[in-house]
């Protein structure tokens, strides 16, 4: 895959002195999704505006297709197409008609055959001819995306697409950009929602404070930050852990009736066999076990409060 | 260039006017049937001519550059803040186009929309008096000039304006009394020596006055000096477009 978004040290700075954007680089293989994870005021949403044009970076260079965003900036921006995490649209205006809007504004010749499919493809064809003021807010967010696609995008940012929705429509909109990114779209997230990164995205970054703390495939920074933990549940609880078991460095949860051991699944030795061994032992008498793996979720906490820290 | 695009907000402005066609139309034919009666008939029975023109001819192009500047100015500032307000203006700013473009759209559909006011309000007034063109071609020129100037000053409020209230701030207390007061429904020489001198300050008094001297061949002042004065209006209100999108000032974080 080749490089399709390229940004270099990128700087915002505001005339307050407030940096939302402290030198980040970062690089987005065509056709991938990205998922940009960070709490409210991280600089995600500074990060897409100033690549999309709607802000203006104080240094660094960002390149789209190979085309600065400044110098280049005709055939940056006719590559990008942009779904607002607020739903801005005319609400006087036609759903066709605002769709129209958005592909001549970017310089596209009418093609309505395009648009046809992609209200077809967002399920809005038959609302074609409705005002604005008449939609759903789900029905809203994807005319937003019809917007951005109307002109045929090879990037697409998605600024919270999700916020605010209900389960079944985010599940909807996963699926469409599941089709997108199919479809040969390299698409880039932001999301509050940790479950959607692990659910859609290929790879996922963290930022905090304007700083790109990490980028990383989903699935490898699962496996290595992610830990497993396994929950011995005792038949009668206890006070302390009993120092024959202190090498494993158990917590006793749950007021005494259950122990917590935390192992690294990569070790060539998870010491699982000698803990239920020395267990047996010490005469514990076990009512259940199970293990959990943690989520992105906990890893992306984790990352947060290890940079507030 | 980006003629699509100029194209496409050019036709999006425009559709908005033809949404209220019928109110853009049956608006000014009404204020300019209520302007001749009150000043036509209740006024105008008194003054009888002014430098040889009947006064219902005469307020004629007073009549026309009131609308034609406030309309340009309305239409032109709601076009631009209106994306503002409800946060459309992301699509503008992300899109490949440049400040030309926009300008060209945006003030083209308000310079068209206050032209097509400016042409109803002439034909209104021409079922009430008895309405001579001099100069056709100077007149559409003036009228067209002053279309472009205005929208452009629209523009510039539109993007300035914070809310609705700036967004009616200036075109109310500001260019409606200089309106008014430029000689509208007067000739300046019908004012006192010191009132003419300070008239004279008033930059809409050279519009008006150009415009009046395309219909009936007399002016208030030179001709020439009524050319400067709407091409100076036009070129400060292009620098200003210009710095905005330089800077990128309220518009452009």
């Amino acid at each position: 895959m080749s490089e399709i978004l390229s940004v270099r040290d990128l700087v915002k700075r505001y005339d307050d002195g407030f940096e939302a954007l402290k030198g980040v680089t970062l690089s987005i293989e065509q056709g991938e999704i990205l998922a940009l994870l960070g709490p409210n005021g991280a600089g995600k949403t500074t990060l897409i505006s100033t690549i999309c044009g709607i802000t203006e970076g104080t240094s660094g260079t960002v390149t789209v297709g190979g085309h600065d965003i400044v110098k280049g900036y005709r055939d940056a921006r006719r590559m990008i197409g942009l779904v607002p995490q607020e739903i801005s649209l005319e609400p006087f205006e036609r759903v066709i008609n605002t769709v129209r809007f958005s592909r001549g504004l970017f310089g596209k010749p009418k093609d309505e055959a395009h648009l046809e499919k992609i209200l077809r493809e967002l399920s809005l064809w038959d609302k074609k001819d409705n005002r604005i003021m008449e939609l759903s807010g789900g029905m809203k967010r994807r005319v937003l995306i019809a917007k951005a696609l109307s002109h045929e995008p090879e990037v697409l940012f998605l600024d919270e697409p999700t916020a605010g929705v209900d389960v079944e429509l985010r599940k909807d909109m996963w699926e469409i950009v599941a089709a997108l990114k199919a479809s040969g779209t390299t698409i880039i997230l932001t999301t509050h929602y940790i479950e959607e990164a692990e659910a859609i995205a290929d790879r996922v970054g963290v930022i905090a404070k304007g700083e790109l703390l990490l980028v990383e495939e989903k699935q490898a920074l699962m496996t290595r930050m992610g830990k497993k933990q396994l929950q011995i549940d005792l038949s009668a609880p206890l006070i302390e852990v009993p120092d024959v078991l202190s090498k494993y460095d158990l917590q006793l949860v749950q007021d005494g009736t259950a122990l917590l051991y935390t192992y690294d699944t990569r070790a060539e030795r998870t010491g699982i066999t000698g803990l239920l061994a020395d267990l047996a032992s010490a005469g514990l008498s076990m009512s259940d076990l199970q293990t959990k793996q943690s989520s992105l979720e906990d890893i992306f906490v984790g990352l947060v409060a290890e940079d507030a820290a | 260039m980006n003629w699509q695009a100029i194209r496409s907000i050019y036709t999006f402005e425009m559709a908005r006017f033809f949404r209220t066609l019928m109110q853009s139309f049956i608006s000014p034919v009404i204020s300019t049937s209520l302007y001749f009666v009150v000043f036509g008939a209740a006024i105008g029975s008194r003054i009888d001519q002014v430098d040889g023109v009947s006064y219902g001819a005469f307020i004629v192009p007073g009549l026309i550059m009131l609308s034609v500047m406030t309309q340009a100015i309305s239409n032109a500032s709601f076009g631009i803040y209106f994306p503002k307000f409800i946060g459309t203006i992301y699509e503008l700013l992300s899109a490949p186009v440049n400040f030309l473009e926009i300008v060209i759209g945006y003030v083209g559909a308000a310079t068209t929309k206050a032209l097509f006011i400016g042409i109803v309000i002439l034909a209104t007034s021409a079922l009430f008096v008895d309405l001579q063109i001099q100069h056709p071609f100077a007149m559409m020129a003036f009228m067209l000039l002053t279309c472009v100037s205005f929208a452009l000053f629209g523009f510039i409020i539109g993007i300035w304006a914070q809310n609705f209230e700036q967004l009616q701030l200036i075109p109310l207390l500001i260019v409606t009394p200089l309106v008014f007061l430029g000689g509208s429904f007067y000739s300046i020489s019908m004012l006192p020596p010191v009132w003419q001198t300070i008239t004279l300050f008033n930059p809409v008094v050279y519009l008006i006055s150009g415009f009046r001297w395309a219909f009936f061949g007399m002016a208030d002042v030179p001709i020439g000096l009524s050319l400067l004065a709407i091409s100076g209006v036009t070129a400060l209100c292009m620098i200003g477009v210009w710095w905005i999108f330089k800077t990128g000032w309220r518009i452009r974080k």
